[in-house]
């Protein structure tokens, strides 16, 4: 029986980058950033309130599972903002809505007043898109 | 300036004096500056005042916002600082004090009420892992991603 999802991928284009935007801008924290030869790392974050969740900034490069071809694809997608990564949840939308505009975040739609609830869309440093959502519209059949 | 009030079918509706985009500006302006400032000696009572609200007011908004007080913020922060510089290898006082702690008993009580654990045991259990990892760094790793990056072990 499958309980939990305990680790996911994000396709990123810059694991520097990655760094810097989801645990200095989103506020993420950090797990593991374990080096892995040359310009390579095991890099994953969490959310902020959910540590059994890591996150992995998983660098699109020329390896065995990307060759030249599918690596070149892939970012191209990535920029061209294909790629929705999933909803994150917050308890304030506005104030976070502020916070990450004052910190340089890319809103693609400010909160907007949705039939499902308010709803945000940002961009992250590579180009995959989130939803922002306050938790109170988040919690329906939760509670079953 | 004080609220102003529309009576609707019995119902009083506190129109806010400015529009709802200022409040909040200043609100995340007042976290902002306790996020670039934690290590000094920050008055949380002057932060309400740069913010323009009674002492009361911002507090209850800024708990609306982050669902803690100015001054239970400003201790998370702190603490979660100081995990970052136990991980980094700095000793319990070098963490304590650059965080904007006086005092180590305060420092150590606080830290435990939060993660759980001693700033030291914290310490040592990070450097314990530290080491395996740089022994062993695949055992961290799932094998499934190990396995697309082509870092399996030879």
């Amino acid at each position: 029986m499958i309980t939990k999802m305990t680790i996911t991928n994000i396709h990123v284009l810059d694991q520097d980058s990655a760094y810097d935007f989801y645990v200095n801008k989103l506020g993420f924290k950090l797990v593991d950033d374990i080096p892995m030869g040359p310009d390579t790392r095991w890099l994953t974050v969490s959310p902020p309130e959910q540590p059994d969740l890591q996150l992995v900034l998983f660098p699109v490069k020329v390896s065995k599972m990307f060759p030249q071809e599918t690596a070149d694809m892939l970012i191209t997608l990535i920029k061209q903002g294909v790629f929705g990564c999933g909803v994150l949840t917050c308890k304030d939308i506005f104030a976070t809505y502020e916070e990450l505009k004052a910190k340089g975040v890319e809103f693609m739609k400010p909160p907007t007043k949705e039939f499902y609830g308010t709803e945000a869309l940002f961009k992250d440093d590579s180009g995959n898109y989130f939803s922002l959502q306050t938790i109170d519209n988040f919690s329906h059949e939760n509670n079953i | 300036m004080s609220n102003t009030g529309k009576k609707i079918e019995d119902k009083t509706i506190v129109v806010p004096e400015y529009p709802r985009v200022y409040l909040y500006i200043r609100i995340v302006q007042a976290k902002l500056f306790i996020d670039n400032h934690y290590a000094d000696e920050i008055d949380l009572e002057n932060i309400a005042d740069e913010a323009y609200f009674s002492r009361f007011h911002f507090i209850r908004l800024f708990r609306s916002a982050y669902g803690k007080t100015p001054h239970q913020y400003l201790k998370s922060v702190r603490i979660e600082k100081a995990r970052q510089l136990l991980k980094e290898d700095k000793t319990v006082a070098e963490a304590c004090f650059s965080v904007g702690f006086q005092s180590l008993t305060t420092f150590s009580g606080l830290f435990k009420k939060i993660v759980g654990e001693s700033p030291s045991s914290y310490a040592a259990r990070h450097k314990e892992m530290k080491k395996q990892i740089s022994e062993k760094p695949l055992a961290f790793v799932p094998s499934c991603y190990a396995y697309q990056h082509g870092w399996l072990e030879k």
